[in-house]
């Protein structure tokens, strides 16, 4: 009955169309900005990154308090009087044994240390992993599986047997010698990603560059340096990470004059006589992480990227 | 054109040379004395289906792949053991493996530079292969700004400029959708007219090969099944496997007996005569291979082999028809405009002339 009514009315009038089954939802489905799942997603990230961010935030404040302040408790609290003298005492006048020249001297040893193995390891490395997953010789896997046992072995059983190799080389407690042993010691792990990311290259654009004549250097340099920035910076963020943050090779075969600046800042942060000045030590702290803090901001993208491709094929 | 017998004579002008290739992965042997001969300015194309051994051969011949044993032969040379830049050859992957970094201009003069060219000759090779194969305007372009047809040309520009005598195409199309696939098909064939070079050429699309070749090699397990021309293949194949292999539709094929000189399938049996081949009189199990296109359809109760319709599928030019002889079933090509109703029955009247009969113990053409 109501049946020919409606035909007739649609028939009639465009409108009638228009507002019929066109009045109901419509495009994109509107989201609600404060629902339950997000508030419970921002408040847990927020709580997260409090969690973390804690410990910066007392140690910055701190590191601009002076002493007196400090003594009154109230870690949580921004300084009432900012000062940066504990900044200056903890890069160029804080003592460590003998010597009262600050971190200054650290962080250059560190440099020192950091800029050679950085540069040897990942040029070596990156060798290496390239002619394991081009150029596979006869017997190159089982050279492989040794290289990367290597990196299962702990650090301390090889401790003295490198003490006696380097006093045997001439160069224990000297820069040249840690940064032989940073190289060594950064070879199977960046072996294996660099190796992995190669292997992820597809097996034709090395056939394609052997066809055009490029030869093993050829093929390194000008087809496969440049299309591997992401897993450099890897490697780059891995080895700046790993090697700054160093104290045991640093303690072990370093000599005072050739510390790097984590066994410094320990001597500072850990001297026995005198008052505890937090202030320096939390100043000292924060200088010593700067530099991977940097390199972390400076490249984060890229990271990701080398990350995601390299670590993913086997 | 004759139906080359590999490995008997060698052909004074081959200019790829094949001779007793072995190759051995570990335990497994891939190639087992595998011969052929490329003759100079002929398109061979090896076709098989996947892990045949076609691409690994085409990649011994390009010196990619160490062999076994055996020698390889190119333009009176053996290469045996050169380097793939020694060999004389150009190549184009199924991948297209363009270098990411550079443009295709330096895509393209990358093996010049690698030889040392000069300057002024490479700028003007580059020049000619860009002409040939219309690629100008994207000299300057990187190629991951381009599109799968554009790369490919740019993988066979690759070869040009090297100004060899063999070419090497490794599934070039196979990446490509199916309209380009057509296209590019065409311009490779026009492109071999044009430069009479030898090329060898890897697919496992039957109508590339059909079209393309001047020889096809249908290969399985490492073993050259046939080597002829594609009219060759397609009318007399060596065996059931290339017989199956080429073809689209697929051959039809009926199980039954040989006695009496004729072919008995169940309680029907059909007259051998006019069968190009030598028949035996008898045979316990044969097959006997139609085409779709060689068999006529009569009304039911003429000479022939009585079937049941089935369905029909339209295929645009023409139809083809599934009918059951004796429980197997037959495809037939029939006009468009013919109708059969499923389950009427009809009388199929193969051309003899043009059948394949086979062993069905050795596979073998009989």
């Amino acid at each position: 009955m109501a049946n020919p009514a409606t035909l007739g009315a649609a028939a009639l009038s465009a409108d009638a169309i228009g507002a019929g089954p066109m009045s109901g939802p419509r495009g994109a489905r509107p989201r609600r900005r404060l629902s339950r799942g997000n508030v419970f997603l921002y408040g847990t990230l927020l709580l997260v990154s409090l969690y973390y961010l804690l410990p910066l935030w007392v140690m910055v404040m701190t590191s601009l308090k002076g002493m007196p302040e400090i003594r009154m408790g109230n870690i949580f609290a921004p300084p009432v009087e900012v000062t940066f003298q504990p900044w200056v005492k903890a890069w160029a006048e804080a003592c460590t044994g003998i010597n009262c020249d600050g971190l200054s001297r650290g962080f250059w040893n560190s440099v020192r240390i950091l800029i050679p193995s950085l540069v040897i390891s990942i040029a070596v490395a990156s060798v290496n992993g390239y002619a394991l997953s081009n150029w596979r010789f006869r017997g190159s896997e089982t050279f492989f599986a040794i290289l990367i046992v290597g990196a299962f072995i702990p650090y301390q059983v090889m401790l003295y047997p490198v003490v006696i190799l380097l006093r045997e080389l001439g160069i224990y407690g000297s820069i040249t010698g840690l940064v032989l042993v940073h190289t060594i010691f950064g070879m199977p792990i960046l072996t294996l990603l660099f190796r992995n990311y190669f292997a992820s290259v597809p097996e034709e654009l090395f056939k394609a560059a052997r066809v055009d004549g490029a030869g093993f250097w050829g093929i390194y340099f000008k087809i496969m340096l440049p299309m591997s920035l992401p897993i450099f910076v890897v490697a780059m963020i891995i080895q700046v990470t790993g090697i700054w943050n160093d104290f045991l090779f640093g303690v072990v075969y370093a000599r005072p004059e050739t510390y790097p600046m984590t066994v410094q800042l320990n001597n500072i942060v850990n001297s026995v006589q005198g008052v505890k000045e937090y202030n320096v030590n939390m100043a000292a702290t924060l200088l010593t992480g700067l530099v991977p803090l940097v390199i972390y901001f400076a490249s984060g993208k890229l990271f990701v990227r080398g990350i995601a491709a390299g670590a993913v094929k086997g | 054109m004759m139906a080359f017998d590999s490995g008997s004579a060698r052909l004074a002008d081959a200019s790829v040379s094949v001779r007793d290739l072995m190759l051995s992965f570990g335990a497994v042997q891939v190639l087992k004395g595998l011969n052929v001969d490329v003759r100079d300015g002929e398109f061979l194309v090896l076709l098989g289906p996947s892990g045949c051994g076609k691409s690994t051969l085409l990649n011994c011949i390009a010196g990619l792949l160490e062999i076994t044993d055996g020698q390889i032969w190119i333009k009176g040379r053996n290469v045996t053991w050169e380097e793939p830049k020694d060999r004389g050859i150009g190549m184009v992957f199924q991948s297209y493996a363009l270098y990411p970094q550079m443009t295709v201009r330096g895509n393209l003069s990358f093996g010049l530079k690698n030889q040392r060219m000069p300057k002024a000759e490479i700028a003007e090779r580059v020049a000619r292969a860009a002409r040939i194969l219309q690629i100008e305007p994207l000299l300057d372009r990187k190629p991951g700004a381009l599109s799968g047809g554009q790369r490919q040309r740019v993988a066979i520009g690759r070869a040009l400029v090297r100004d060899v005598d063999v070419f090497l195409f490794d599934e070039p199309l196979s990446n490509l959708d199916a309209k380009l696939r057509a296209e590019l098909r065409v311009e490779l064939k026009r492109l071999h007219a044009q430069l009479e070079n030898t090329m060898v050429y890897v697919t496992h699309d039957q109508i590339e090969a059909l079209t393309l070749a001047d020889r096809i090699a249908v290969m399985r397990g490492g073993v050259i099944q046939q080597l002829a021309a594609p009219l060759e293949i397609y009318d007399r194949p060596a065996n059931l496997f290339v017989a199956g292999f080429i073809g689209s539709p697929a051959m039809s094929m009926l199980e039954g007996r040989i006695a009496g000189g004729r072919f008995h399938v169940g309680g029907q049996s059909l007259a051998l005569d006019g069968y190009e081949g030598d028949a035996p009189g008898t045979l316990g199990a044969a097959i006997l291979g139609l085409r779709p296109e060689h068999i006529a359809v009569a009304p039911e109760g003429a000479e022939g082999l009585a079937a049941t319709v089935d369905i029909d599928e339209p295929m645009g030019a023409d139809k083809l028809l599934w009918t059951e002889v004796e429980g197997q079933k037959v495809s037939v090509r029939v006009p468009v405009e013919t109708s059969h109703r499923r389950g009427s029955r009809v009388t199929l009247v193969p051309a003899m002339g043009k059948a394949s009969l086979f062993d069905a113990g050795t596979e073998a053409r009989l």
